[in-house]
């Protein structure tokens, strides 16, 4: 079992793979920059497990956290809320500079 | 054999089940006792049982270090088996208050808690707990003070959680019982607070 790729406090970039079927990563995080709050162990997918594949391999799983104000534009709420979810590997990329969520929106 | 009926007569899902089960059982994959214990695991566990996780936790402060550290271990210390996740437990503070939504479906501890409120299952509640919670709590009765931040869990994969309420004022010196009193079901998801009964 090697590491996981990513450090508690480590940016990352959600990814949009577009992919069909039983996927546990919501529209409204794909694309987004997070910081990653905890590392959750490894499971197999869910992605596979929905169409009675069993024997794939366990991927890592991550709690990142995501500041609500870019979450939604114009959130209502206080500036410091933020949210939590958790995101297989598979879904994340190192976040580099030019990501969106790096700079404000127009 | 057991003959279910609907308004328009003989069920047909009802039906199937039933001749499903029969199979099951002339073959040999089900003992008669199975089911029933399904049924009872199903429905035995309700909020009393975090209830009483809570209450815990608020008089020993071991035990709470232990419960925030692996929720799951925590509740089996208590005799409850949190069977299907990991169970992350969220303590609210002063300065933090959280909520727990399923954004995808309708993820709950429920082999802790039973099966989740009507509305947490509502795509209202899931739509909107990530997009506008302090309204979404307002509405539900609660209006969270401006001083305090909001953390909002999407239980979308594969851990489960439970909210530590802050312990109401006022209730120094109770014993668990009466603590796990003012612990409701909403509480548990942070929907609410824990309030005096």
């Amino acid at each position: 079992m090697t590491a996981p790729r990513f450090a508690v406090g480590a940016r990352v970039l959600i990814l949009d793979l577009g992919k069909h079927g039983h996927v546990r990563i919501p529209h409204y995080v794909r694309g987004q920059v997070a910081e990653v709050e905890r590392y959750c162990g490894a499971y197999r997918n869910p992605e596979d497990l929905a169409y009675g594949r069993y024997d794939g391999p366990r991927i890592d799983l991550y709690r990142v956290r995501i500041a609500q104000a870019a979450l939604w534009p114009g959130y209502a709420g206080d500036a410091a809320d933020d949210l939590e979810i958790e995101v297989y590997d598979h879904w994340l990329a190192p976040a580099e500079a030019g990501g969106r969520g790096e700079t404000p929106p127009c | 054999m057991l003959i279910c009926e609907g308004e328009a007569g003989g069920d047909y899902y009802a039906l199937m089940t039933e001749a499903m089960h029969r199979l099951l059982l002339e073959r040999g994959v089900l003992a008669p006792e199975d089911v029933d214990t399904l049924v009872a695991d199903l429905t035995a566990p309700n909020s009393g049982w975090g209830a009483r996780v809570v209450a815990r936790a608020w008089v020993d402060p071991g035990f709470k270090a232990r419960l925030l550290a692996d929720g799951r271990a925590g509740c089996a210390e208590l005799g409850y088996p949190v069977r299907e996740a990991q169970l992350v437990v969220l303590e609210n503070t002063p300065a933090l208050h959280n909520l727990v939504v399923c954004t995808l479906c309708s993820c709950y501890p429920r082999s802790l808690l039973g099966q989740p409120p009507w509305w947490y299952v509502s795509k209202a509640y899931r739509a909107r707990a990530v997009r506008e919670p302090r309204a979404v709590l307002a509405e539900l009765g609660y209006v969270l003070p401006e001083s305090v931040k909001l953390r909002v869990h999407d239980s979308n994969a594969d851990l489960r959680y439970l909210v530590l309420p802050m312990r109401p004022a006022g209730t120094e010196g109770w014993d668990e019982a009466a603590l796990a009193a003012c612990i409701g079901r909403d509480a548990l998801v942070g929907a609410a607070p824990a309030r005096v009964p």
